[in-house]
């Protein structure tokens, strides 16, 4: 099977972007209708951010990427945007899950050395990021296999249909 | 070696000796969502090809976060919700009942269990030694087909409380100090496990309050030891016949050990926009508040409302505040109007607002304008919670925010009692 591979752009953020940042709780009422809910994703920290991000695309994050609420609509609108992974220095726990339960790769790794506007390509197979503009590698931390299952069957719900359990 | 708390509950549950950073599959005894993920998980469990549930009686569907409904939409997820509890045979508590989080205290957890919920406050349950942790809403909507999920064993950090609150001092101020500390990370996927004297003496209101906390610094699961304490609570709820002793053992291995003395706390602010921005409340008098919210998951219950109460009892709030009270369930509304509290507190001012989550994430029910400041009672001062990302949320013990309605301004409520 050929490397997973993932190219786009960098979209810098700082630290701490709570869910309510990335799908605010006053847009509650459009949960049931996805695609008008993706129009306000990361509103309240760059309400720019759904005008600018193109198919492909990197979300780099600061430290507790995700805080908050354990809304699912957070890892699901920014997947509907065309964003391809997250990038940060450490995400909040319910966040991780949610993401990798969305089939949204999320990678721990240290995103001081990526600015706003980099070229990014990461090889999620070998597990190395590039910054083609910068010309720097890094790595990022290993999920546990049962993350990593679900995440190559593309979200939790995939991997349940395919294994009708959990296995270990 | 001994085990925590975590890993006792976690290897009795999963059936193997389960140690810190191990993964495990356990059985859940209780999965639950609430209205605003609740229609998510609806989705995900039908586009999981199913349409039974491990349990219903161990499945619930909590209506608080939008009730009554402020609009059409939220109208109709309401309605697919009960469809849902209406196809599956699961259990739905109507609007009005309460908070998801309160309601599992009164009605469900018990010391041992094991019980996830689409909503993060669902550590709230570690008051009673249940393993309670938030979840998505695909965890969720699997928990409910499988009646089981997987869990990484958290690593435990030991809390030890000892001493006692001053005057003033409330559960609220510890958890702020606690989470001050830590940082609003510096839990991440870890157990908080409580003890000491402090702890052992708190009422189970106490408790609540501050396993409801425990995710504010990263944390998985907030757990307080099961003792006497929950016995009393859990006869008093009608499940006397459910209670467990449950310790960790002397010997059991945490990654940290954290001692703070009750004693020397003071009442304490989170300042916007992150719980993590403590101080003391008396290094921000002068302050102006516009709102003042008691309430929530945090400190909506009966002993907050008396703590208010006892402040303005014959006092007026200022004419610049809005004070709001919305009690945590209907259980806390009537033995609140049967101690006279909501009289009291009706007369000094208060908007009552029904038993739910109300102003707490913005949806409605006070929601701030531009440059307005809150002060809450809530467990959240994220920028933008309360419905507008142009005004600022300052998070307080029910003391300090009754102190503060009637001052118009932050004020340690020390100085009022």
């Amino acid at each position: 099977m050929p490397d997973m591979i993932l190219k786009g752009k960098a979209l810098k953020f700082g630290d701490n972007i709570s869910t309510d940042l990335i799908t605010p709780g006053r847009y509650a009422h459009l949960r049931s209708n996805l695609s008008e809910l993706a129009k306000h994703t990361m509103e309240d920290a760059d309400p720019t951010f759904v005008d600018k991000v193109r198919p492909g695309d990197f979300i780099i994050a600061g430290k507790n990427f995700g805080l908050g609420s354990s809304r699912e609509h957070a890892p699901l609108v920014i997947k509907m945007t065309g964003i391809s992974a997250i990038l940060a220095k450490s995400v909040a726990r319910i966040f991780f899950r949610n993401s990798i339960n969305q089939g949204l790769p999320i990678l721990i790794c240290d995103t001081d050395k990526i600015d706003s506007g980099d070229e990014i390509k990461v090889n999620l197979t070998k597990g190395v990021i590039t910054n083609s503009t910068s010309g720097i590698q890094l790595t990022f931390g290993k999920l546990p296999q049962v993350m990593l299952d679900i995440l190559s069957e593309g979200g939790l719900i995939p991997y349940i249909n395919k294994y009708g359990d959990f296995k270990l | 070696m001994g085990k925590t708390l975590t890993e006792k509950i976690l290897s009795e549950k999963s059936g193997v000796d389960a140690q810190a950073s191990d993964i495990v599959i356990a059985p859940v005894d209780l999965a639950f969502v609430q209205d605003t993920t609740g229609p998510l998980t609806i989705r995900q469990f039908q586009e999981s090809g199913r349409s039974k549930l491990a349990s219903p009686q161990q499945s619930v569907i909590f209506l608080d976060h939008a009730i009554p409904s402020p609009n059409r939409q939220l109208s109709n997820d309401h309605q697919s919700l009960r469809s849902f509890a209406k196809e599956t045979g699961c259990l739905i508590f109507e609007g009005g009942n309460g908070i998801c989080h309160q309601l599992v205290a009164e009605a469900f957890a018990n010391s041992g269990d094991i019980i996830v919920g689409a909503d993060s406050h669902t550590v709230t349950a570690g008051a009673l030694g249940a393993f309670a942790t938030g979840m998505g809403s695909s965890d969720i909507a699997i928990a409910l087909a499988l009646g089981k999920t997987w869990f990484r064993v958290p690593e435990s950090f030991k809390i030890t409380i000892s001493g006692r609150f001053q005057k003033g001092v409330c559960a609220k101020d510890l958890a702020l100090y606690l989470i001050g500390m830590l940082g609003a990370d510096g839990a991440t996927y870890k157990a908080l496990e409580f003890g000491g004297e402090a702890a052992n003496n708190m009422t189970m209101s106490q408790r609540l309050t501050i396993a409801n906390m425990a995710v504010e610094a990263g944390a998985k699961v907030g757990l307080f030891p099961s003792d006497n304490i929950t016995r009393k609570y859990l006869a008093a709820q009608g499940r006397g016949n459910k209670y467990k002793a449950l310790y960790p053992d002397i010997n059991a291995n945490y990654e940290q050990t954290i001692a703070i003395n009750a004693d020397e706390l003071e009442p304490m602010i989170a300042m916007p926009h992150t719980v993590d921005n403590v101080a003391p409340a008396r290094t921000l008098a002068g302050t102006k508040v516009h709102q003042v919210f008691i309430g929530t998951c945090t400190n909506g219950r009966l002993e907050d409302l008396a703590t208010a109460t006892a402040i303005l009892k014959n006092k007026k709030c200022n004419p610049h505040v809005r004070l709001i009270i919305a009690p945590a369930s209907r259980q806390v509304l009537t033995a609140a109007i049967k101690a006279g509290y909501i009289q009291t507190l009706v007369t000094a001012g208060a908007i009552l607002l029904p038993p739910g989550c109300a102003a707490c994430l913005g949806l409605h029910q006070g929601v701030l304008g531009d440059n307005e400041v809150c002060l809450s009672t809530a467990n959240r001062n994220f920028k933008g919670r309360m419905g507008n990302p142009e005004a600022s949320i300052y998070l307080a013990s029910p003391a300090t925010a009754a102190a503060s309605a009637i001052t118009g301004e932050i004020t340690d409520p020390r100085k009022v009692i």
